[in-house]
């Protein structure tokens, strides 16, 4: 780690970098960017950001739920609970006949509540309070070496799986006859989203965690003409305002995450001009 | 290649019920290779149902059996499915290439684009008139261009049975009339069955071997000339 934190004072002599915060953070953010833009590509294709959104919520519950079982690490009640909602979710959605936003829309509330109301009870909800906007700054350098984990791990399944996952949301039916077992993909497609957004959502917020997973996508599709160029999109927008929220949020007092969802907004809207101009110009 | 009749999709008691409602019910029949089955119906009469119990996707009950006389046993056979229609939106990002290769390849297609995949691909096309479709969106082809390019990915590999819903809308009468053709002539070409749901009764009794009048149960099975002088025929869509 030293020597990654001496990289980055020489390539960015800028006074924030002195602090070990703002240079954790900076890490944070190089990790955690890619792996909700690139996944964030399909979340968007596949209608599914209401699906990320109820992930999101999920957290408290799952916190709540590890704390009246006694665990001594809520992550991995969180991850547990995150995972088996997701499953959850996809089954009751193949299961009935009812629009998908609803049922997410129900389970979602019922778990937020739950979650709501056990913490509460029990006194700790101020404790956990936090987990609602975030705290990049507050990243430890153990915390970064799980992240890194999560990135490498992300990318290599991305590389390896992307294609089914493609060809299962483009047509389930036609998936099946070429011999793809499609609800193990759906599943584990909605498996990788539960763990990606519970192993971040401390540091981004569960308010804020799909902004970053949805809108450097949807900015990148306005522009894009095929796979290649939605990817790279998403990724450098994500980087980009990634990188600027955090610099503005040092000099401003502004939050880190609000101000990165900001800059997303704003690159939206200029994608969303650019596309408009291009059609008329056609 | 002539009717080799070795290969057979063999269908018996296939039902499916949805929520205590026959949505179809006792379908018996057999797909033969060179052969072009046609299915009509009115709508809602289960046809695309019958499709996807076909293609292993909705459960059912009643046994469906694919053989391989040559050698005489039960087998895995290859399927090709082309959907009514595709879940994408106009502005999507996914080109002809992306959906192609998706299909046909392990390569991830957001980090690269294959030249020996991209030739394949074209080649593929190109049996269908649709080389040119190559890098343009999937969300921008017009109906008959968008069938074009799914029979070509149904039919890389080529598959044993061959199965295709129509869209209802989107593709014009000429178009309708080329891509009968071009099944007339991939069952020639290939060892293939091909069973197609039909909304055109015209272009059916034209390029159909058999014809099936499908509500919830089969009504009528035969040559287009038998089925459509048969008072259920008539029943439901006049005189063709």
């Amino acid at each position: 780690m030293e020597i990654i934190y001496n990289i980055l004072e020489v390539i960015l002599p800028f006074d924030f970098m002195k602090y070990a915060f703002m240079k954790n953070a900076f890490l944070a953010i190089l990790l955690v960017s890619p792996i909700f833009a690139i996944i964030g590509t399909m979340i968007v294709n596949k209608k599914m950001a209401f699906f990320s959104d109820a992930l999101g919520h999920s957290a408290l519950t799952g916190i709540a739920v590890g704390m009246l079982l006694g665990m001594t690490n809520i992550n991995i009640s969180m991850i547990i609970f995150a995972v088996l909602f997701a499953i959850f979710l996809n089954f009751i959605k193949n299961k009935t006949t009812y629009g998908a936003d609803t049922i997410i829309s129900v389970f979602s509330s019922i778990a937020i509540a739950i979650g709501l109301a056990i913490l509460a009870q029990s006194g700790n909800f101020n404790k956990y309070s936090s987990y609602l906007v975030g705290d990049i700054l507050s990243i430890s350098e153990t915390e970064i070496i799980y992240l890194f984990i999560a990135f490498i791990f992300t990318i290599a399944f991305w590389y390896f799986m992307f294609n089914k996952i493609n060809v299962v949301s483009l047509s389930k039916s036609t998936a099946k006859s070429k011999g793809i077992n499609v609800n193990f993909i759906e599943n584990l497609f909605a498996v990788i989203i539960a763990i990606m957004v519970m192993i971040s959502i401390r540091w981004v917020g569960i308010l804020l965690i799909n902004s970053l997973i949805i809108l450097p996508a949807a900015s990148s599709r306005n522009i894009s003409m095929n796979m290649r160029t939605y990817h790279l999109f998403a990724v450098l927008f994500a980087l980009f305002s990634g990188i600027t929220g955090l610099i503005i949020s040092y000099y401003t007092n502004i939050p880190t995450g609000p101000m990165i969802v900001i800059i997303s907004g704003i690159i939206y809207f200029c994608t969303f001009g650019i596309k408009k101009i291009a059609m008329k110009s056609k | 290649m002539e009717n080799c009749g070795l290969h057979c999709t063999k269908i018996e008691d296939l039902s499916v019920k949805i929520e205590n409602e026959y949505i179809i019910k006792n379908i018996n029949l057999e797909l033969h290779c060179n052969e072009l089955t046609m299915i009509v119906g009115r709508n809602g009469a289960g046809k695309t149902t019958l499709l996807k119990a076909i293609l292993g996707e909705i459960e059912h009950s009643g046994n469906i059996s694919f053989f391989d006389m040559k050698e005489n046993k039960k087998k895995k056979i290859k399927i090709g499915y082309v959907p009514q229609k595709l879940n994408i939106e106009r502005d999507m990002p996914t080109t002809v290439y992306d959906m192609f290769a998706s299909y046909i390849s392990n390569k991830p297609v957001w980090l690269i684009k294959d030249k020996k995949i991209y030739k394949k691909i074209k080649e593929s096309l190109k049996i269908f008139g649709a080389d040119r479709l190559i890098d343009k969106r999937v969300g921008n082809l017009s109906g008959g261009e968008l069938q074009r390019v799914l029979l070509s990915i149904a039919t890389t590999p080529v598959p044993n049975l061959l199965i295709l819903d129509e869209p209802v809308s989107g593709v014009d009468r000429n178009g309708t009339k080329d891509f009968y053709e071009i099944l007339s002539k991939l069952k020639k070409e290939y060892d293939m069955s091909i069973v197609l749901v039909s909304h055109d009764l015209d272009l059916v009794k034209k390029y159909a071997d058999k014809v099936i009048l499908l509500d919830k149960e089969i009504l009528k099975i035969g040559t287009a000339y038998d089925v459509y002088k048969s008072k259920e025929f008539i029943e439901r869509f006049g005189e063709v």
